[in-house]
C-alpha cells in the first residue's frame, strides 16, 4: 500500500530525512518512534503535503501513484488521513460542517456521488455511538474551546467519518491523561480493519499498550536505524533511545 | 448657427423644461431631447433644471437650492483613512435618463453574466440586473401590481421618492432632511441637491409589513441614478424589514456614489434595513471602481423602538459608510452588524455611529473586516452617551481577518461618554487566515479556495445570522466570488 523508498527531506534548508525506507501492508498497524528531533513528524508532514516540507530524493509510492507529486486535498481523496498533533481550531465553522465539507469534497473527487445531510447524519450519528462521543461535539465549532483531550477525540472522529485507508497519527498520544488516551486507543481499535493500514508516530511506548501495532520502528537522524515486532518498544521504554547512538546506524549508512 | 436659432428649434415636448429654466437656460446649456440628459457640471441652474425635468414642486426645488448653496461651503472630508482622488464635480452630469440599456443578453458582457451564474441569479432577474431593457416577457408589471395591490391593503406606501413627493408631500415635507439634515456632511449636502430617485417607505400605525421590501421589487428602482435618496417611516408600533442592493456589479467606472438613507421609527416601532452591496469593486490593478459614500441614518424617535443595521460590503472601489443610530426615545435599541471586505486595492471606512440620547437605551455592535490582497479595511466607530442617558448599555465587537501579507486592517473606535452609570464594552481582535488553517482544511480533502471561503464564512456567522435567509445565502456566495484568487 505504501512504500517509501530512501526519503530525503529538508525544512527551512535543513535535512530532517535521510533516506528513509519504510513498507506498509493493508491491515498493517506501524509504530514509528525515535527520540526528539529524529524527524517523526516531518515523516507526517511530507506523505501528506504540508508546503515548507522539501522532498530532496526518494519516493513515496501509495496504491501504486506517486503521491508526492498529489496536492495534499489529493492525498485526502486518495484516502491519506493524517491526525496533527496540534489540531487547529477554526472559529465559527461548525464541525459537522466541516465534516461533510471534507467527506463530500473527497466523494467529489474520486468520482462518487455526494451525501446530502440526512445520509450524512445518519453516518455521523452511527459512527458517535461507536466512538461513544455525545453529539455536542456536532454543534461545536471545528477544535474551537476543545481541551487536549477533546482535539484528539475529534480528530479520530474524523477519522472514522472519513474513512481514510493510511491513517498517520501524528503524537496522538501527547498531552492525554490516562482515560483519554483510552479513550482513543479505543477509537483507533475500533477502526482497525483488513483494508485500512495505521503508521503511529509516537514518542512514547504508553500508546502502543493501548494499540498493538505488528511493528515498530525506531527512527533516529533521518532514518529507520531499526525494526522489530513490539518487544522493541519495550525495550525502548526500558533502556531509551541512548542506546541508539552508541550503535552503528545499520545497514541505511 | 447661432445660439438662438438653436433655441428656436428645441422640439416641443421639450417646452416645460424651458419654461422651467427660464432665461438662464440660454447661458447654461444644450438639451438633446432624445438621449434625456443635462450636460456636465454642477450650478443653481442644473439643480432647478433637475427638478423640473422631474416635475417637483417649488418647495422641494427650494430645498434642493438650498442643500446646493450650503454644499458649497463645506470642504471635502478627509478624516477618513481613505485616498481619494479629487473628484470633479463638475464633468458630472447629475441627470440621466437611463443609460442605453442592451437589448438581449448577447450583447451584455459575458463576465458580468459569469458572476450572476456563480450567484446563483435566476437567468429573468439576470437580465433586469444587467440593465437589459425587460419588457413583458418576464411579467415584471405584472408582479409588480400584486406586490402594490397587497401592500396598499395593509396601508404601506412604497414607491419611489419622485412618486412620493408628488402622490404625498406632507409625508415628505415632514420627514425628509429631518434625520439627515441638508448639511449635515458634504455628500449628504451633495444628495440632497441633486439625488435622482430612490425608495419611499411608509409604514402607518399598528401595521406589520406583510412582506420584506426590497428594491429589487420596485420597477422604477432598476435605473434610479448615482444620488439615491431613501425615506422610511415607521409609525408608532409598525414594523417593516428593508432589503436593500444589488448583488451584482455595475459596469459603471469611477462613479460617484452619494446616498443617503433616512429611518425615522416612532413609539414601539421597529426597522430592519439590510444591505447586500456590491458596486463594480474596479479590476484587479485598482483601475475603475466606484466611489461609494453613504450617508444612513436612523432616528429612534419614539420609545422602546428599534432599528437595525445589517451590511455585507463587498463593492466599491472606496467605501466611506457609517449607518448609525440616534438612540432617542427612552428604552430603544440600535444595532449594527458588518462584513466588510475589500480585495486588490479596494478601501473601506466603514463602521457606526451610537448616539444615546434616551435612558435605557441600548446598542449593539458588530462588525467584521476581512482584506485581502492589497486592500486597505478600516472600522471606525463612535459610540456616544449624552448626559440624560442613564443606563446606556453598548457592545461593540470588532473583529479583523487578513488574507494575505499586504493588505491592511485598522480599527479607530471613538467612545465619548457624559453619564456615570452607562456601560460600554469593546472588544477588538485581529487574526489572520493561518497556513495552519489552510492545510488542516486541505489535510481534510478541501481544497484551498473552498477552505478560505469556509474560514470567512465561519468568521462572518454572526452577521449572516442577522440576514434574512435568501440574502444571507447570497452574501455568503458573494463573499466566495469576491475573494476568488485570494490565495495563492
Amino acid at each position: 500500500m505504501l512504500i517509501i523508498e530512501n526519503l530525503h527531506a529538508r525544512v527551512e534548508g535543513k535535512e530532517i530525512l535521510k533516506g528513509l525506507s519504510l513498507t506498509v501492508k493493508p491491515g498493517e498497524v506501524h509504530a514509528i518512534m525515535g527520540p526528539n528531533g529524529a524527524g517523526k513528524s516531518t515523516l507526517g508532514n511530507v506523505l501528506s503535503g504540508r508546503e515548507g516540507y522539501e522532498v530532496t530524493a526518494g519516493s513515496v509510492s501509495f496504491n501504486g501513484v506517486d503521491l508526492l507529486a498529489m496536492e495534499p486535498e489529493a492525498r485526502a481523496a486518495a484516502g491519506v488521513f493524517l491526525a496533527f498533533q496540534y489540531p487547529v481550531e477554526i472559529p465559527g465553522v461548525n464541525n459537522t460542517y466541516f465534516l461533510r465539507t471534507a467527506l463530500n469534497a473527497q466523494r467529489k473527487a474520486r468520482g462518487e456521488k455526494e451525501l446530502d445531510s440526512m445520509a450524512f447524519l445518519k453516518l455521523v450519528r452511527e459512527k458517535l455511538k461507536d466512538m461513544q462521543i455525545s453529539d455536542e461535539l456536532l454543534h461545536r465549532a471545528v477544535n474551537e474551546g476543545f481541551s487536549g483531550g477533546e482535539k484528539k477525540r475529534n480528530e479520530i472522529f474524523q477519522m472514522a467519518v472519513l474513512e481514510p485507508k493510511l491513517a498517520v497519527l501524528d503524537e496522538t498520544d501527547s498531552g492525554l491523561d490516562i482515560d483519554a488516551l483510552k479513550q482513543v486507543a479505543a477509537g483507533v481499535n475500533a477502526q482497525r480493519s483488513p483494508e485500512r493500514a495505521v503508521l503511529m508516530i509516537t514518542h512514547y511506548q504508553r500508546l502502543l499498550d493501548y494499540i498493538q501495532p505488528d511493528f515498530v520502528h525506531v527512527l533516529a537522524d533521518g532514518r529507520i536505524v531499526e525494526s522489530g515486532d513490539k518487544t522493541l518498544a519495550l525495550k525502548l521504554e526500558a533502556q531509551g533511545y541512548a542506546w541508539l547512538r552508541e550503535e552503528p546506524a545499520g545497514a541505511s549508512a | 448657427m447661432s445660439s438662438e436659432h438653436t433655441e428656436t428649434t428645441a422640439p416641443v415636448e421639450n417646452a416645460e423644461v424651458i419654461e422651467a429654466l427660464g432665461r438662464r437656460y440660454a447661458a447654461g446649456f444644450v438639451t438633446d431631447i432624445e438621449t434625456d440628459y443635462l450636460p456636465p457640471g454642477l450650478n443653481e441652474d442644473i439643480v432647478r433644471a433637475l427638478s423640473a425635468r422631474k416635475q417637483e414642486p417649488e418647495w422641494m426645488t427650494e430645498w434642493r437650492l438650498k442643500a446646493y448653496r450650503h454644499w458649497l461651503t463645506m470642504p471635502t472630508p478627509d478624516w477618513a483613512k481613505l485616498n481619494v482622488p479629487a473628484v470633479d464635480y463638475q464633468a458630472i452630469s447629475y441627470y440621466a435618463a437611463p443609460k442605453q440599456a442592451p437589448k438581449s443578453l448577447d450583447e451584455v458582457d459575458p463576465k458580468l453574466l459569469e458572476t450572476y451564474e456563480k450567484l446563483g441569479v435566476p437567468l429573468h432577474e439576470r437580465a433586469k440586473l444587467a440593465g437589459v431593457a425587460v419588457d413583458a416577457v418576464f411579467d415584471s408589471v405584472s408582479v409588480g401590481t400584486t406586490f402594490r395591490k397587497e401592500l396598499a391593503a395593509a396601508g404601506v406606501i412604497f414607491c419611489s421618492i419622485s412618486e412620493a413627493i408628488r402622490e404625498h408631500p406632507e409625508l415628505v415635507q415632514q420627514y425628509l432632511g429631518s434625520v439627515v439634515p441638508v448639511g449635515d456632511n458634504y455628500f449628504a449636502a451633495l444628495n440632497s441637491a441633486v439625488f435622482s430617485d430612490g425608495s419611499f417607505v411608509f409604514v402607518p400605525r399598528g401595521v406589520r409589513c406583510p412582506m420584506e421590501l426590497s428594491t429589487y421589487f420596485r420597477i422604477n428602482a432598476m435605473n434610479t441614478g448615482q444620488f439615491e435618496r431613501t425615506l422610511i417611516i415607521c409609525e408608532d408600533d409598525a414594523h417593516v424589514s428593508y432589503l436593500e442592493g444589488c448583488t451584482a456589479p455595475q459596469r459603471d467606472e469611477n462613479q460617484l456614489h452619494a446616498a443617503v438613507v433616512e429611518l425615522v421609527a416612532l413609539e414601539r416601532a421597529t426597522i430592519k434595513y439590510s444591505t447586500v452591496q456590491n458596486w463594480y469593486p474596479g479590476d484587479e490593478n485598482g483601475v475603475g471602481g466606484i466611489y461609494n459614500f453613504v450617508t444612513k441614518r436612523g432616528d429612534c424617535r419614539g420609545h422602546d423602538s428599534k432599528i437595525s443595521w445589517t451590511q455585507v460590503e463587498t463593492g466599491s472601489a472606496i467605501t466611506w459608510k457609517y449607518p448609525s443610530c440616534v438612540l432617542r426615545g427612552d428604552r430603544s435599541v440600535g444595532e449594527f452588524y458588518s462584513v466588510a471586505l475589500t480585495h486588490h486595492f479596494q478601501q473601506a471606512d466603514t463602521g457606526t455611529k451610537m448616539i444615546h440620547l434616551g435612558r435605557d437605551t441600548k446598542s449593539k455592535i458588530v462588525s467584521k473586516g476581512i482584506s485581502a490582497g492589497r486592500s486597505s479595511n478600516s472600522y471606525r466607530g463612535l459610540v456616544k452617551v449624552e448626559k440624560g442617558a442613564e443606563n446606556a448599555r453598548n457592545y461593540t465587537q470588532c473583529d479583523s481577518l487578513l488574507i494575505g501579507k499586504q493588505c491592511g486592517a485598522h480599527t479607530f473606535p471613538y467612545m465619548e461618554v457624559k453619564n456615570p452609570t452607562a456601560i460600554v464594552e469593546h472588544e477588538a481582535t485581529t487574526s489572520k487566515i493561518s497556513d495552519d488553517q489552510l492545510f488542516y482544511c486541505r489535510a481534510r480533502g478541501i481544497g484551498e479556495e473552498d477552505a478560505v471561503s469556509m474560514i470567512v464564512d465561519g468568521f462572518c456567522k454572526q452577521v449572516f445570522r442577522e440576514l434574512p435567509m435568501e440574502f444571507a445565502v447570497e452574501a455568503k456566495k458573494l463573499l466566495e466570488v469576491s475573494l476568488e484568487g485570494a490565495v495563492g
